[in-house]
């Protein structure tokens, strides 16, 4: 009896799949053979050495497993891992030298058309593209490190490169050296939490055309060009950190055309530009810290209905610029650390309202040559009259509530 | 000769302005704490208040003098070791007090291990050069005029044009010529006030420069290289020796 109990429990496991092992010295030598011959279920457990593979395509649902330090070379000749089939998992390996080439977009583990996939805790090293995703649903990317040896933008790929997906997990994973560390183009549904993108070329994260996503508790730092949400909808920013995006191109995060987003509790610290806001509607900016930036908020045009309540503003060169004189944005209960009002009530609020466009922001938004005038005394004048009667920024562009203090 | 205008020099009126300095550089690192950013704030404060006080001091030394310089003429000595021993006085012992006032609260802070280092010897060279340029430009100014208010007015009025009205007229000239291509002007009229030259010697040392965006690329590419460099330091420097020139030129020829 028990032990028809017992085979009823384990008839199932052993139904499940069979181990294929791969090493130098194993029935199989070579990840393409073993999978060739495993079942759906299967799975190929590949022991440590270094395999000089290209080109290996999985095509039925197994589960692809190193075991200690196993590398694949690509030997940059052109991908190293292609998915073809649904439910494939692939964990723990080391994958290196994809090739690189002008029109094919080459990459270290490319799936296409593929549902249900998880790939984990994968180092991938000098490669063109890291992950290309094309068409595929309801996978998890996981734990992962990408980097490439790229020395510019047009000769480097993505790290991680969806298209065309959906609910999609991108968690933990560590990208850099890259173009775009992640890059989402007609994604809906998806996630990218927990990652560190830093020195790529462009961005650290870049949106395109991707709505209903989500993307909390990244750290973004020292890419070229910052993170970019453009032609996208439904986005939740959250819990982000912007770090040291510096240079003459630089921004924290670049919105283009977004509408309907959350961006809240992210900090922005020493980026040139913190955030660029171009053509975006019904954003609610909420707790964010913008500190020793160069400009904290530069409105570009176009932007309706956008809401900035409770985020400290502290010691950026400006603090909100400005092109028009039309305002339907509302900012209210901000720290400003350049807010000299007074508070008698002491309840915390200033009870004189806060204009935050300089002047000088004003005309340098006008003429960019003028900002060579910065920290000139002539300059400090003129902001001190504009603030005391204002007659070229925007009249209604003023935070009725500053906070005297910093918001925890 | 010149060594009694040293000593006189450093008794009184340049203790005040050390110790004014002084007590400044120690309140911004009180304040602050970080080396870095009180290089920032004091960038402002010395450019233009370097100038002021050079200005000030200058013409005020000059009137104050007189009576003495006139008695000093009458003695067998040149007329040119006199004034520039006089100015070389008063433009020295303000550039100590300032290269001292300010070093020694940030030596004290420790500025020598931070990587603020370069800049804040900028911004003292810088500081002293002003120093020399506008005591140089109120002597002369003191020169031309017997007329005690007139020649402080004019000293004022100098400073105010280089410091305040020349960057409005700047201003408004480039926002007015905005369909042109105004990189190379505004680096030649940035160029041609010791004051703009200064400010962006030292913006562009610093941090901040990447906020200068394209306009700022042109200046980076010229004054980032050596030979910018070097030659916004030589432009300082023809500020401070053509007026002293024309003190000496001055001199000789006017009737006391």
């Amino acid at each position: 009896m028990l032990r028809a109990i017992l085979i009823l429990f384990l008839l199932p496991m052993v139904c499940l799949g069979k181990t294929i092992n791969v090493c130098s010295s194993c029935q199989f030598i070579s990840i393409q053979k073993a999978i060739s011959v495993a079942d759906s279920g299967d799975l190929v457990l590949v022991k440590a050495g270094t395999y000089a593979e290209h080109d290996i395509t999985i095509d039925r649902p197994i589960s692809l497993k190193a075991e200690g330090d196993v590398v694949i070379d690509g030997e940059k000749k052109s991908y190293i891992i292609k998915v073809e089939s649904d439910h494939v998992s692939i964990s723990g390996f080391k994958l290196k030298n994809v090739g690189i080439s002008f029109t094919k977009d080459f990459a270290a583990i490319y799936l296409h058309k593929v549902e249900h996939f998880l790939i984990e805790d994968c180092t991938l090293e000098a490669v063109y593209f890291g992950m290309l995703i094309e068409k595929s649903s309801h996978g998890m990317i996981r734990n992962n490190t990408v980097s490439s040896e790229g020395t510019e933008e047009v000769t480097s790929g993505n790290g991680i490169h969806l298209w065309h997906c959906d609910n999609v997990q991108v968690d933990g994973n560590h990208l850099f050296h890259l173009r775009d560390g992640v890059y989402f183009e007609f994604v809906k549904e998806s996630t990218v939490t927990n990652n560190l993108s830093e020195n790529n070329f462009r961005y650290g994260l870049h949106f395109m055309f991707s709505n209903n996503d989500v993307y909390t508790d990244n750290t973004f730092r020292d890419n070229g060009a910052g993170v970019a949400v453009m032609f996208s909808k439904f986005i939740e920013m959250k819990r982000n950190t912007f770090i040291k995006n510096w240079g003459s191109a630089s921004y924290g995060l670049l919105l283009k055309e977004i509408y309907d987003a959350e961006i809240i509790n992210n900090e922005f610290i020493e980026n040139t530009i913190a955030i660029n806001v171009e053509g975006s509607t019904r954003v609610n900016y909420k707790h964010n810290t913008l500190k020793a930036n160069g400009w904290a908020v530069k409105i570009a045009g176009a932007c309706y209905a956008n809401v900035f309540e409770e985020n400290n503003f502290s010691s950026n060169a400006f603090d909100v610029s400005y092109n028009s004189k039309i305002n339907d944005n509302r900012f209210s209960g901000n720290y400003w650390s350049e807010y000299t009002g007074y508070d008698l009530d002491k309840d915390g609020t200033g009870d004189v309202p806060y204009r935050p466009v300089k002047l000088f922001s004003y005309v340098v938004n006008r003429t960019p040559e003028t900002i060579v005038l910065l920290r000139s005394l002539f300059v400090d004048i003129i902001n001190f009259s504009e603030k005391v009667s204002p007659v070229f920024t925007p009249d209604e562009l003023v935070d009725n509530a500053p906070k005297m203090k910093l918001i925890p | 000769m010149t060594y009694s205008f040293f000593d006189l020099m450093r008794s009184r009126w340049s203790l005040v302005y050390f110790g004014f300095y002084f007590l400044l550089g120690m309140v911004l690192l009180f304040l602050n704490n970080d080396v870095s950013k009180a290089v920032i704030t004091m960038m402002n404060i010395i450019v233009v208040l370097t100038p002021l006080i050079g200005t000030i001091f200058g013409v005020m030394y000059y009137y104050n003098s007189k009576e003495f310089t006139e008695l000093l003429l009458a003695q067998p000595l040149r007329r040119s070791t006199i004034f520039l021993g006089q100015y070389f006085g008063l433009a020295l012992s303000l550039a100590g007090s300032l290269v001292f006032g300010l070093g020694i609260p940030f030596a004290i802070y420790g500025i020598v291990g931070s990587g603020a280092l370069v800049s804040f010897i900028l911004l003292l060279a810088v500081g002293a050069l002003l120093t020399f340029i506008f005591v140089a430009l109120a002597y002369n100014i003191g020169l031309s005029n017997d007329n005690k208010i007139k020649g402080f007015g004019l000293a004022i009025l100098l400073w105010l044009f280089l410091a305040v009205i020349y960057d409005g007229m700047f201003l408004i000239s480039l926002v007015m010529f905005d369909d042109y291509p105004i990189d190379k002007f505004s680096l030649i009229a940035s160029m041609l006030n010791p004051i703009d030259l200064s400010r962006i010697l030292i913006i562009l040392e610093l941090d901040i420069s990447v906020l200068l965006g394209y306009t700022g690329a042109v200046f980076q590419k010229f004054f980032g290289t050596s030979f910018g460099m070097l030659a916004s330091f030589g432009l300082l420097l023809i500020w401070c020796a053509a007026p002293v020139a024309l003190i000496v030129h001055k001199a000789k020829r006017k009737d006391f």
